[in-house]
């Protein structure tokens, strides 16, 4: 078992990390009730865990018997008939399902899924407590009309059924469905706390760590814990025991971007333009979002370069991310912002140059 | 009814109780008084009292009985495009009228709500033209959205249209009070300020705040608790931005930006209070402070269109300390 799931709390009560969150989750539900919920932060803070924590709050342990459940959905529609099959991961009392695993048709499989929670609420020991949850991850991703069409569903079935939202970007969710929900921010860990929980984590396995590695490890996960254990044991696989000055593992990918950073900086030529797009597309077809490569390579980049060039850097990276979400090709807009920084860099050389 | 969310709980039932919507409400009076009813179009921002006007209306006008076989209510969340038109709404429009009811006005028409209208296709939207007008004896129609401009024009001058403006503070605070009342919360000192200042005008948003905050920490609701349920971001957060702004360091605002990304405030929110920031500030010219806006509602409008938050708040923050730093050009 990975260290990220034999340490993850399992109860609101185990909270280190977010203890004062877990505590507002419990008065929360203290007496049986919850409202529609949307927990937003960045990856590797802890929404996941608080989400099941919670769950189980409200429905005691049950909650934890999971059946992973594809089935194909028939979903009639005055107009046509969508067929579709997809993966639901639910208990006896909630479910669970990425929307984006249906593409545009997200719309259709989550009123569907309302519906049908709707129509069989379950009924607790006390015979009250009547309603199921949906959770929802990625809700990000979540299409604007499936959005648009949350709005009133969630009034409408409030009483049997009940949001939980998770997503990283709320920015993407529509203000009217944020109006409905209680808002739940979800801060990463500090380096500090990270190095913290790396600590705790080792004195449980029986591992020294020492404080230095703890450190680099930390600063190397950019806040993300998940990340951080990860890599804690995959350094413990290299080498063991853990020596202070024991390299941390940056994931091949972001190798990969330092190296398209370091070969632009070091040639503005066409011809180099065409390599890096190689490399780009390499990316993408591993399955690299086009924005993380964007922002990793913003930030190579302005680390490298000095203030003015940062400013134009920056300015560009936000124009072209943008675009990236409008266009269809992420490669065009990876491309022209590869170009367009070369174009400046090779001014800005030249002006120094004179 | 225990787990019902307040918002469900005290929305008006009649057409009297939607609280500030003066004209509307004068209006859509007279209209039940006479049983004569034009086609409708409510638009304005969200928890201004749209859906409820509506609702409350068919209510008067049928009763809770004859409502289910007068009223058609769509919502985005219902398959709307064309042949939905064509098929449902066509079918619907064009039946007879029974009988009315005793105790209601009952006049012989149908209403047809047509909820979050602006999220209808343009082509669904055409295709009703010529049915609001071929029913019209016998059916009315509701159109419900917050963008007018996204209704087509033919739709829109067909209707009597109703802007709902945002509830004012005093508005707000006096409808707070009374589910306070009903409810057995009391406000601590100051927070009934807070709270209208957090909805901005959306009685929705600030009923689902009061709830949340009173579940959270019960009653009495302290500032704090307002102000941590409703996801606004600290002024001292917003602060160390601005400062970091007027540094001269780039690396300091790349710092202070992954910082509030990583903990996991809305961007968008630090947007919208880093210009109530700027507006105040009073050491800034006028000419940088315009400068900075223009740039921030892009920001904004690309963040709406799904842009990666980290890269448009930095893009928004090195504009912004380049202006800042710039000499101030008269």
């Amino acid at each position: 078992m990975l260290y990220v799931d034999k340490f993850r709390p399992k109860a609101l009560e185990q909270f280190k990390l977010h203890g004062n969150v877990a505590d507002n989750l419990r008065k929360l539900v203290v007496n049986g009730d919850c409202p529609h919920t949307l927990f937003y932060g960045p990856p590797g803070a802890g929404k996941k865990t608080l989400i099941l924590a919670l769950l189980r709050e409200i429905y005691g342990p049950g909650v934890e018997k999971l059946k992973v459940e594809c089935k194909p959905w028939k979903i009639e529609l005055p107009s046509s008939k969508v067929e579709l099959e997809f993966t639901t991961v639910s208990s006896a009392y909630h479910v669970e399902m990425n929307p984006s695993d249906v593409g545009n048709r997200d719309r259709y499989v989550v009123q569907e899924i309302i519906k049908e929670m709707a129509k069989s609420r379950p009924i607790g020991a006390d015979g009250q407590r009547g309603f199921k949850v949906l959770v929802l991850n990625e809700v990000d991703r979540l299409s604007k009309e499936a959005q648009h069409s949350l709005r009133r569903t969630m009034e409408k079935y409030s009483a049997a059924c009940r949001l939980v939202l998770c997503g990283n970007n709320v920015s993407k969710v529509i203000e009217p469905v944020r109006s409905r929900c209680l808002c739940i921010r979800v801060a990463a860990p500090t380096q500090q706390q990270v190095v913290e929980q790396l600590q705790a984590v080792a004195a449980h396995e029986r591992l020294t760590l020492p404080p230095g590695l703890a450190t680099r490890l930390a600063e190397a996960s950019e806040r993300n814990l998940r990340r951080a254990l990860l890599s804690l044991e995959a350094c413990k696989v290299q080498h063991y025991p853990f020596e202070e000055q024991q390299q941390v593992a940056a994931p091949d990918w972001e190798m990969y971007i330092k190296e398209i950073a370091t070969d632009v900086l070091a040639e503005q030529t066409p011809k180099r333009l065409y390599q890096a797009r190689g490399k780009l597309y390499e990316l993408l077809t591993n399955c690299i979002p086009a924005e993380v490569v964007l922002r990793r390579l913003a930030v190579e980049l302005m680390r490298r370069t000095d203030d003015q060039l940062r400013h134009t850097t920056a300015e560009h990276a936000a124009f072209y991310e943008h675009r990236l979400q409008e266009g269809q090709k992420a490669i065009f807009h990876l491309e022209a912002f590869l170009a367009h920084f070369m174009s400046s860099y090779k001014q800005y050389l030249i002006s120094c140059g004179q | 009814m225990q787990h019902q969310p307040w918002v469900e709980k005290y929305r008006p039932r009649t057409i009297e109780d939607v609280a500030h919507q003066e004209e509307v409400v004068h209006t859509l009076q007279s209209a039940l008084a006479s049983g004569n009813l034009p086609h409708l179009l409510f638009y304005g921002p969200p928890g201004t009292g749209k859906t409820t006007s509506a609702l409350a209306i068919v209510r008067q006008l049928f009763g809770p009985e004859l409502s289910k076989s007068r009223v058609l209510e769509l919502n985005a969340s219902d398959e709307r495009g064309i042949g939905v038109v064509r098929n449902k709404i066509k079918g619907f429009a064009a039946n007879a009228v029974g009988s009315g009811v005793p105790g209601y006005p009952c006049p012989p028409y149908k209403v047809i709500i047509l909820d979050e209208a602006d999220s209808m296709t343009g082509d669904a939207q055409n295709a009703l033209r010529r049915t609001m007008e071929t029913y019209s004896k016998v059916t009315r129609f509701v159109f419900i959205c917050n963008y007018v401009s996204r209704i087509i024009e033919p739709l829109a001058s067909r209707c009597a249209k109703f802007r709902f403006k945002p509830l004012q503070g005093d508005v707000i605070n006096a409808r707070i009070l009374h589910i306070c009342g009903a409810e057995g919360v009391t406000m601590g000192p100051g927070s009934m300020q807070v709270l209208s200042a957090v909805s901005g005008g959306d009685m929705r948003k600030a009923i689902t705040t009061l709830q949340s905050a009173v579940r959270l920490r019960g009653s009495p609701v302290e500032q704090a608790t307002i102000l941590d349920v409703s996801g606004s971001v600290p002024a001292a957060v917003v602060q160390g931005l601005l400062a970091a702004a007027r540094s001269p360091h780039f690396s300091r605002i790349q710092q202070a930006v992954t910082d509030l990304i990583a903990d996991g405030y809305p961007a968008q929110e630090i947007l919208l209070q880093l210009q109530e920031a700027l507006l105040a500030d009073t050491s800034t010219s006028d000419a940088a402070k315009g400068r900075i806006l223009v740039r921030l509602s892009e920001a904004d409008k690309n963040l709406v269109d799904g842009s990666d938050e980290f890269l448009q708040l930095l893009g928004a923050a090195s504009f912004a300390q380049r202006t800042l730093a710039a000499p101030a050009h008269g």
